[in-house]
């Protein structure tokens, strides 16, 4: 297929989506909005932790650390100084961040200066973390995100500790925020995938000592890497701040890191479709699954609602689909405008699947 | 870059490698003349691929110098190395698997990549001319050395022989003016070996290469190398043209005389991996 049909293709999904979305925007209720708003939110954040998890191989399990910096920085930025006051009131927000706050519709630089505080925790747990391989730089990031959920809790001038963080404006048109950056975010790492820097990525995720001797500079690609994964997580974490309008340090526990872990092995490690299909999935069988939860009368027996109950599910539903489809269920490919040709082309029984197979 | 006169291309000055107590390398010195083709064989656990390792930059020598025409290599990291001009390929294949034969090529062009990521995630003009090039010359290289039309297949899926040959042309990707083949034809039955000879001759005259080749097939390393050196214990025993060296009683002594060495009581032998 040729290449300018493409974008045309690309072009006319987005239309489509933008137009789903301005519907939405007038005619959905408070309750569905949310759950589209918590797709994309999680479309974002899993978009980005597959960048090194996935492409790069690089296990890290600090997802939920770069979210929670991307929400205080986000939060801290944009929360009026009276509503400041009116939280920190047992001690009082350091000083600069107590007397000035951001304007509302200046939000963008509050979500982007989140993003680049994540980006900046990113790189500076890099350093030491990405000389590890494997398990240790796994234990390592993990202990990354344990230290942002301590300091969030202790270090209360700055996040009001455990009580944590009430009354975070709303944001109007919130769905076209969310999903306006669910859609960069895709578009942006699917074009970092897509290029050479990409493909280096790729490289070490499949021999680290082939890629480096091919002369591809290990640290400085996996820093890449992780520094990107991170900036989009804490966007992540911003637009979380502004859809639940409270933050604690409980929102970012190890248990966010878990949930997005699930996605993209669910989704299939390195495919960016299976981590934007799963995180759709992922959130909207959690609110079809709170049946599972509620009480129920099955004539004389009556089961009590159990919470908790939809994980038991949701992992009975990871264990069959890892025994089924053991990459998960994209198992690293990605969809394409060619792939959709020629599964077209193959079912009306025509030979033009060949040449769709010779064009890029 | 051209270096002036006798200068050697690659030299090796007294380096020796100690993993812990154990020596892998002791003393040893190698200098390699543009536009040559030595052997590097010895018994297994001599030390050979450490050699290769202690050049590309794997392991830092404990002791001595490296340089590489004319500048001075030691402990340089690999991807330094490699950009300098030396590629190299491994005993155990290494390609990346899950990668089409084309971007395995392509991922050695990528040291040369002059944007930056910005223009990459951008599609600037560069990056998109520049993309251009490495694929023109990717496929260009692969039709040279022949699997141009498995280009799209993942390399893994490939036949073994083929699998061999995407090693040595993904190093021929980065521009190497020096290659080294750790044991090419391992693996291989006499028919895939002749045709790998042919093949090491064919790009040693069509890239202008020199190359260091490790190899226990010996009908290979007789028939196309113009010096060998012999590596025991992680020392030089001999080095000559393939008749010397062939005729050289250390070596015989090396290859096959362990039981008569052991029984003057040398004690245990250290393997040293490759």
């Amino acid at each position: 297929m040729k290449s300018i049909y493409k974008t045309g293709l690309t072009l006319a999904g987005l239309a489509l989506l933008f137009l789903l979305i301005g519907w939405a925007n007038g005619h959905l209720n408070e309750y569905y909005s949310r759950v589209l708003n918590t797709a994309a939110i999680y479309i974002v954040a899993a978009v980005s932790y597959n960048l090194i998890n996935g492409v790069a191989g690089q296990f890290s399990l600090g997802p939920n650390g770069f979210m929670a910096i991307g929400a205080y920085v986000t939060t801290l930025l944009i929360l009026p100084v009276s509503q400041k006051q009116a939280v920190w009131f047992l001690q009082p927000l350091v000083w600069p961040l107590r007397a000035y706050s951001l304007p509302l519709w200046l939000f963008p630089v509050a979500l982007l200066a989140g993003g680049a505080a994540a980006a900046l925790g990113a790189f500076l747990i890099g350093i030491p973390a990405l000389r590890l391989r494997g398990d240790y730089l796994a234990i390592a990031t993990f202990g990354f995100g344990e230290i942002i959920f301590v300091l969030a809790n202790n270090i209360i001038p700055l996040t009001n500790g455990p009580l944590g963080i009430k009354g975070i404006p709303n944001l109007p048109y919130l769905l076209w925020v969310t999903w306006g950056c669910a859609v960069l975010t895709v578009l942006a790492v699917t074009s970092l995938v897509n290029s050479s820097f990409g493909r280096a990525l790729k490289a070490i995720r499949e021999d680290e000592v082939a890629a480096e001797a091919m002369g591809v500079a290990l640290f400085r690609h996996k820093m890449l890497a992780l520094v990107v994964s991170g900036f989009f997580g804490g966007i992540a974490g911003g637009l979380l701040a502004f859809l639940v309008s409270t933050i604690s340090p409980s929102a970012f526990t190890f248990f966010m890191t878990f949930t997005l872990l699930i996605i993209i092995v669910l989704g299939g490690l390195g495919s960016t479709t299976g981590a934007v299909v799963t995180a759709v999935i992922y959130t909207v069988l959690q609110e079809l699954l709170r049946v599972v939860e509620s009480p129920l009368d099955l004539g004389p027996v009556h089961i009590p609602g159990i919470s908790g109950m939809r994980m038991v599910v949701i992992s009975a539903l990871l264990i069959a689909v890892m025994l089924f489809y053991r990459r998960g269920l994209f198992g690293g490919r990605e969809f394409s405008w060619d792939w959709l040709w020629q599964k077209w082309t193959k079912r009306k029984g025509t030979s033009w699947n060949q040449t769709a197979a010779s064009r890029s | 870059m051209e270096p002036n006169g006798g200068q050697p291309l690659l030299s090796l000055r007294n380096v020796t490698m100690q993993f812990g107590g154990l020596t892998a390398l002791d003393d040893f010195s190698l200098e390699l003349a543009p536009g040559e083709l030595l052997g590097l064989i010895g018994p297994n656990g001599a030390g050979k691929t450490t050699v290769f390792n202690v050049i590309t930059g794997q392991f830092a020598p404990t002791r001595g110098r490296i340089l590489f025409q004319g500048r001075d290599i030691t402990g340089w990291r690999p991807d330094r190395v490699t950009a300098a001009g030396i590629a190299r390929t491994f005993q155990n294949i290494r390609l990346f698997g899950g990668l089409s034969v084309l971007e395995n090529v392509l991922v050695a062009y990528h040291v040369r990549l002059r944007s930056g990521v910005l223009g990459a995630i951008f599609r600037s003009r560069l990056y998109r001319r520049e993309e251009e090039q490495m694929r023109r010359e990717g496929m260009a290289l692969l039709e040279r050395v022949g699997l141009a039309e498995v280009a799209r297949e993942e390399a893994h899926g490939l036949p073994y022989g083929q699998q061999r040959r995407l090693e040595i042309a993904r190093a021929l990707a980065t521009h190497p003016r020096l290659l080294l083949l750790d044991e090419p034809a391992a693996g291989m039955n006499p028919e895939e070996t002749r045709q790998l000879m042919g093949f090491i001759q064919h790009i040693r005259r069509e890239f202008q290469l020199t190359i260091l080749l490790i190899e226990h097939d010996m009908q290979l390393v007789m028939g196309i190398c113009e010096r060998i050196r012999v590596l025991d214990y992680g020392q030089s025993i001999a080095e000559g043209t393939p008749e010397q060296i062939q005729r050289n009683p250390r070596v015989i002594q090396a290859y096959l005389g362990q039981a008569e060495a052991d029984e003057e009581g040398q004690g245990a032998r250290h393997d040293v991996a490759g």
